[in-house]
């Protein structure tokens, strides 16, 4: 069977796209805080932590919620079969430099806890009870190529039976969020890098 | 004391980003952690760094902490007690 992409959605331009459609849009002149609020409303699945959360994990954990709702990944996989395998440009240096300024006063502890990027995929494994083996790379641009190849070895390995793809960057409120998810079925478009490109730029 | 509570409340809610909580939603003696309002090890970090910026007081013996942070009262009784209210 073929390695598909199930289901994509993105985030940017203040506007979240799950397949293709619209579900949430607000005007550029809307500060992301507010933005990410209400995509955090309309979602309806209570989640206080994510109100801790620095402003990449809680782009990251939002896309991630759109993307798998009425997905039950841990419990069709395997909790251990499911993988994350996400990049972006910026790293955590939004947060990085938020931690800094708290330094000069009084150091943040809860900002410090965010100064690494795969907090996001630690905070999307706990919400999901994902225990797969996720990586996180940083790259200048979307790299189809690697993400395709890295997620088609997973599964044909057999270290992961479905990987969730992904691109979260975020740096002084310029932000883009897209994540796909890549599995087995007859049911979805075939994982290439031209598909993983088109979808990441629709 | 009490105008102490008040205070403390407010200022938690603000360092921990409790989103949805009201002062008035929390007992002054209600546990601060697990069963209670549920906070965390680095909620207990901000804790400390709360009352060290607000209140001028360090935790010399880290195992005061629970006691000290068990709840709001607590939290005030400490602080008045090391003439800080």
């Amino acid at each position: 069977m073929s390695i598909c992409i199930s289901t994509y959605c993105s985030i940017r331009n203040n506007q979240i796209k799950l397949n293709g459609e619209a579900l949430l849009t607000k005007g550029v002149e809307v500060p992301f805080n507010e933005f990410i609020k209400s995509a955090y409303d309309l979602n309806a699945s209570p989640y206080l932590k994510f109100f801790k959360m620095d402003d990449l994990c809680k782009l990251a954990f939002i896309t991630s919620e759109f993307l798998l709702k009425n997905r039950k990944l841990s419990e069709q996989y395997g909790a251990e079969n499911v993988s994350l395998l996400f990049a972006n440009t910026s790293s955590s240096l939004d947060t990085d430099i938020n931690y800094y300024n708290t330094v000069k006063d009084f150091a943040s502890p809860s900002l410090f806890v965010y100064t690494l990027p795969n907090i996001m995929l630690g905070e999307i494994s706990i919400r999901n009870k994902f225990k797969g083996e996720n990586a996180f790379f940083v790259f200048d641009n979307f790299q189809a190529d690697f993400l395709c190849n890295y997620a088609t070895q997973l599964i044909r390995e057999q270290k992961a039976k479905t990987v969730v793809i992904g691109w979260v960057e975020l740096l002084n409120e310029n932000y883009e969020a897209f994540l796909c998810l890549a599995e087995e079925t007859p049911n979805g478009t075939e994982l290439t890098n031209e598909n993983l490109n088109k979808y990441y730029n629709g | 004391m009490d105008a102490l509570i008040v205070k403390l409340k407010t200022q938690i809610i603000e360092q921990l980003n409790l989103e949805g909580v009201s002062p008035d939603d929390i007992s002054p003696d209600d546990s601060l952690f697990g069963e209670g309002l549920g906070l965390d090890s680095i909620d207990a970090l901000e804790l400390i760094v709360l009352l060290e910026k607000n209140y001028g007081l360090k935790i010399e013996n880290p195992a005061d902490g629970k006691k000290i942070f068990a709840t709001i009262r607590s939290i005030a009784e400490y602080i008045t007690a090391n003439g800080k209210a």
